[in-house]
């Protein structure tokens, strides 16, 4: 169904940084993901099933260690040696999306003998149908937009003409974008010499899988260590019938081959919210259908509303929460696409929505059927691999499958193309001898609207119940962009950035962005997060005038640190 | 116009009692944290929500959304409406629980600080009470609902229902509205029942045309007027408005963009004009004393546009009919005063600024006049008695070299000039000798019903007489 379920932050385990034995693995880790949307990728609610049952075998299973294995691989490349010839790599990949392409190139620099497996086009979803071609439709709507803002033009004091586009021209520039960031992925990997095998890659046991095209002509190898990044796909509900013409996934929209007059966008997460700005710009009137009882559930309530107030009232869009659409039946016989709504709670018919399209936008769903994970008893849990905070593979006892690794959107940790591949440099540290946890609250998220919504770390509600249960005051400033010399010169004054942090401490917990480049002004606060870098040392970081930047700057200054660790002065009260 | 408004609306007990401290109070939190005295609870069934005082320097306020609609339950504290000050966006909170009974000024609207924007209910019984009071308030008082005119857009508010739609087709399914996203904001903002439009759109959707149609927006013409001939189509690519929805041929590639409110009123007016009877008379006229006393006056700060239009004036002075409207077909209107309205072409819209008796006012002040109703324009502050008080236009192209053209007529006017480019001309004269003189065309389009060739002719031949000997323009 679309409604991912918000998670909140329910065990704010904070994720161990330093060196843990396999022991301490042993003990419990309840891996809670928290409630993310991301790159238009709705997050599947991932059930907090608790694996602290799980006990890890460092002990390596005896079969599959014979003397059996084949060289099958012709074109071997000096991408560093099978460690001591017993297998056919160090490190096979499944999968050479963005995930796959970071392991794989880290993996390399590490030294490992190294081949990806990819059983379509190297890129994967966000290369090839996911957040490249979308950014290419973005850019144009941006424009678009702009253009048609014939006050906001005549601001600047400039006049333009009617502005109009070509369908086919914004398609091939999504295209073309999208054939160069692959050409680009695959080269990057051919020159280091990774090699990537053709075909769908298959586990048949402990450190052996086969690749091909399946049948009898597959091709068995063998490596030390195998990672698991085969992606997702668009994720379509029960009831619902995609036909790729007027009821479609963002796999059929990135082509643009139909600007409908009116499209219903089932979902208003990232890709929804995306598509809706692309759509609104070509002229499209959109209808959101959201589970949820409120529009952009996953971004902090502040911002959401805000943003609603600018990218979606403004324009022409109106929208159904609380419901889900039971059944879409596209255009046929010359009727429009039906929907069905019900009552996301009480599943009471709620009506009907007749509009000329429909684009699903309720999520991605993990692909990782094929992968023969029953070989080695592991069972998928809605389709996800468990992992635990190393993103080793757990089995269906709980156990920790040795030598098996899953990352990005298989796992459903964070569906982020690049947190798969911070997973991937992560996994391949591990296996290169250096234990390493990814610190998931680093990794900021972005929805290239316009303007854009960024954010890291904790949404406020979230903070605030971590606080409860940990005894701190949550601490809350922010900065607008109307204050921002060069947001006013750009005449896009509209926006806010948000932070969330510990008056005690002066760490970060999140900070959340909307307005003109949000998406680009993040990293200043993630890095700040991954490295531990405290309010109170970020405020003397010095910012070029004028840039957005100083949105954040301000926002740093503007936050009151109560205490350090030196003797507090007195203050009067 | 705060005082005013509370005048009219003794009965609200709040009104005047909670003038100086709003019922919603600006609540940013970025800026201050909530701390704001309490209201003392006083007990009144309806309340009105005023325009709060955002900033010191603040006097009215735009109201940028409302957060809730009509009908939804507030309680204390929740944001209801965003309203922009001269420095920023706020939310404003309501101060008390309540149902949103009414809202007074929309979306889009500005209203001056301490004015009602909304009618807060306690009680659900008493929402038709409040509604009640809204909108006899906004009846009577439609000012408020738009104290300032920032738009200088002729189109009307529109909120009296929809004119009726003569032989509607059925809509497919009775009783169900199918509104597309956009035809349901337009018909909230224009205040049009949907449930009443029949759409047209497909699969008999209410499009957002329907809407704007209803509310007369880009009105059809009126039955008793010949449908326009289909106007060059290059350079009107976007839709016109027309009875019957016109079958052009589907040209790919091709694109719409909607007329904005100022040419929807040019279009309107245009489609006027058809209902009245012209018929155009030139002139040329040597320019070469004109031109030399432009340059004469030019360091003064007169504009060629403020010569013309005095010698019309002091022409039309002297030929009264051509001044004269016809407003009914039964009658001439002798206007009193000559107020020559100016075409200016504006950002993609046209705008005709009047020069008011621009027979009395000397040249100088006449160029100051001008030149402040320009700057006005361009800031589209013009106030309608500005734009629409007209009794004789003058339209000049001769700065782009055209030689000659052929005005129409706005209607409430009897006649228009258009005034071609001056340029070096041979000429014979009566003695049969040749020489070089600038020379201009005019050509005036005028009402038949009041104006005849002969009065029009006549006419010409005093403007002629004073550009050639334009002098007395000076005095």
């Amino acid at each position: 169904m679309q409604s991912a379920i918000s998670l909140s932050l329910s065990s704010p385990s904070t994720i161990a940084r330093s060196d843990c034995t396999a022991a301490a693995a042993a003990n419990s880790y309840i891996c809670t993901p928290r409630s993310l949307r991301f790159c238009g990728l709705r997050r599947e609610a991932f059930k907090s099933k608790s694996f602290n049952s799980l006990s890890v075998s460092t002990r390596l299973l005896p079969c599959s260690r014979n003397s059996s294995f084949k060289k099958v691989c012709a074109a071997l490349q000096s991408n560093g040696a099978p460690s001591k010839g017993e297998f056919d790599y160090d490190l096979v990949i499944i999968g050479a999306g963005v995930g796959g392409h970071g392991a794989a190139l880290h993996a390399v620099e590490k030294g490992l003998k190294t081949a990806i497996i990819e059983g379509d086009v190297v890129g994967g979803t966000c290369v090839n149908r996911g957040c490249v071609p979308s950014k290419a439709l973005l850019a144009v709507s941006g424009r678009m937009r702009e253009l048609q803002n014939e006050h906001h033009m005549r601001s600047f004091g400039l006049q333009v003409a009617a502005a109009g586009y070509d369908k086919q021209g914004v398609a091939d520039h999504a295209n073309n974008l999208a054939s160069k960031i692959r050409s680009n992925l695959t080269n990057s990997m051919k020159a280091l010499g990774v090699d990537i095998l053709t075909g769908t890659g298959t586990i048949l046991g402990p450190q052996k899988l086969k690749f091909g095209k399946g049948g009898s002509g597959d091709t068995i190898i063998t490596a030390k260590d195998i990672i698991i990044a085969t992606g997702s796909v668009p994720l379509v509900p029960k009831g619902i019938e995609v036909d790729g013409k007027s009821v479609i996934t963002s796999d059929h929209a990135l082509k643009l081959e139909f600007v409908p007059e009116w499209i219903a966008i089932v979902g208003s997460g990232y890709i929804g919210l995306e598509f809706s700005d692309v759509y609104t710009a070509l002229g499209s009137e959109v209808t959101f259908i959201e589970a949820l009882d409120q529009l952009m559930p996953g971004f902090d309530p502040e911002i959401g509303k805000l943003a609603q107030r600018v990218l979606i009232n403004p324009r022409k869009i109106d929208h159904h929460t609380g419901v889900f659409a039971s059944k879409i039946t596209p255009a046929k016989d010359g009727n429009p696409v039906i929907i069905e709504l019900i009552d996301a709670k009480t599943k009471e018919p709620k009506g009907t929505v007749e509009v000329d399209a429909a684009l699903i936008a309720t999520g991605r769903a993990p692909f990782t059927q094929g992968l023969g994970l029953e070989n080695i008893n592991v069972q998928t849990q809605r389709g996800f691999v468990p992992v635990d905070e190393r993103m080793r593979v757990i089995d269906s006892t709980g156990k920790l499958v040795p030598h098996l690794y899953c990352i990005g959107d298989a796992n459903g940790k964070m569906m982020l193309a690049h947190a798969a591949s911070a997973q991937g440099i992560s996994v391949v540290e591990q296996v290169s001898g250096k234990d390493h946890v990814l610190n998931h609250l680093s990794i900021p998220a972005a929805c290239f609207t316009h303007p854009e919504i960024s954010m890291v770390g904790l949404t406020e509600p979230q903070a605030r119940e971590k606080a409860e249960k940990e005894g701190f005051e949550v601490s809350i400033t922010k900065t607008s962009f109307k204050a921002n010399t060069k947001a006013l010169a750009e005449n896009e004054g509209e926006g806010i950035a948000k932070l969330i942090y510990r008056a005690d401490t002066g760490e970060i917990l999140g900070v959340h962005i909307f307005g003109l480049h949000a998406a680009d002004l993040i990293h200043e606060a993630s890095n700040a997060i991954a490295m531990g870098t405290r309010i109170q040392e970020l405020k003397f970081a010095v910012h070029a005038h004028p840039t957005l930047s100083e949105v954040l700057d301000e926002l740093f200054k503007s936050a009151k640190v109560v205490s350090s660790s030196h003797v507090a002065q007195p203050v009067a009260v | 116009m705060a005082s005013l408004l509370q005048s009219r609306t003794p009965s609200l007990s709040f009104s005047s009692s909670l003038c100086s401290t709003p019922v919603i109070r600006p609540s940013v939190s970025f800026l201050k944290p909530r701390s704001g005295p309490r209201i003392p609870v006083v007990r009144a069934k309806i309340r009105e929500i005023f325009m709060p005082a955002l900033s010191s320097t603040m006097t009215e306020g735009k109201i940028v959304s409302w957060i809730k609609s009509e009908g939804d339950v507030l309680s204390k504290g929740e944001s209801v409406v965003v309203v922009e000050s001269d420095k920023a966006d706020m939310d404003v909170e309501t101060f008390y629980d309540g149902i949103l009974a009414a809202i007074v000024i929309n979306e889009g609207e500005t209203a001056p600080v301490g004015a009602a924007i909304g009618i807060l209910a306690e009680t659900e019984g008493e929402i038709a009470e409040a509604k009640a009071k809204a909108t006899s308030q906004f009846s009577s008082a439609p000012a408020p609902s738009a104290p300032k005119v920032e738009e200088s857009s002729p189109a009307p508010k529109v909120d009296a229902p929809s004119p009726p739609v003569d032989a509607a087709p059925a809509p497919s399914t009775p009783g169900k509205v199918v509104a597309t996203p956009y035809a349901k904001k337009l018909a909230k903002q224009y205040k049009v029942d949907i449930g009443k439009l029949v759409g047209t759109g497909p699969f008999g959707r209410i499009t957002p045309e329907d809407v704007e149609k209803a509310a007369g927006i880009t009105p059809a013409p009126k039955s008793n007027v010949a449908a326009p001939a289909a106007p060059v189509a290059s350079s009107a690519p976007a839709s016109v408005p027309s009875k019957a929805p016109s079958n052009f041929p589907e040209i790919p590639g091709s694109t719409v963009v909607p007329f904005t409110t100022m040419q929807a009123a040019v279009t309107k007016n245009m489609l006027e004009s058809l209902s009245v009877p012209t018929f155009r008379v030139g002139y040329p006229i040597a320019t070469d004393a004109l031109d030399a006393l432009y340059e004469k006056v030019k360091p003064k700060g007169v504009t060629m546009t403020a010569l013309l239009a005095k010698a019309a004036a002091v022409a039309l002075a002297q030929h009264p009919v051509v001044n004269a409207t016809c407003k009914d077909g039964k009658s001439f209107t002798y206007n009193s005063n000559i107020n020559i309205a100016v075409a200016v072409a504006i950002n993609g819209g046209l705008i005709t600024p009047v020069l008011q008796d621009a027979d009395k006012l000397d040249l100088y002040l006449l160029s100051q006049k001008w030149k402040e109703l320009v700057e006005k324009a361009r800031a589209k502050q013009l106030q309608p008695r500005e734009y629409n008080s007209g009794t004789f236009t003058l339209s000049n192209l001769g700065m782009f070299g055209v030689d000659r053209f052929d005005a129409i007529l706005p209607p409430g006017q009897g006649a228009i000039m258009a005034v071609g480019a001056s340029k070096p001309t041979v000429l014979a004269d009566k003695d049969g000798f040749f020489s070089i003189k600038n020379k201009m065309l005019v050509n005036v389009t005028a009402d038949h019903r009041i104006i005849y060739g002969a009065d029009l002719a006549a006419f010409l031949q005093t403007f002629s007489k004073i550009i050639e000997n334009p002098e007395s323009l000076t005095m």
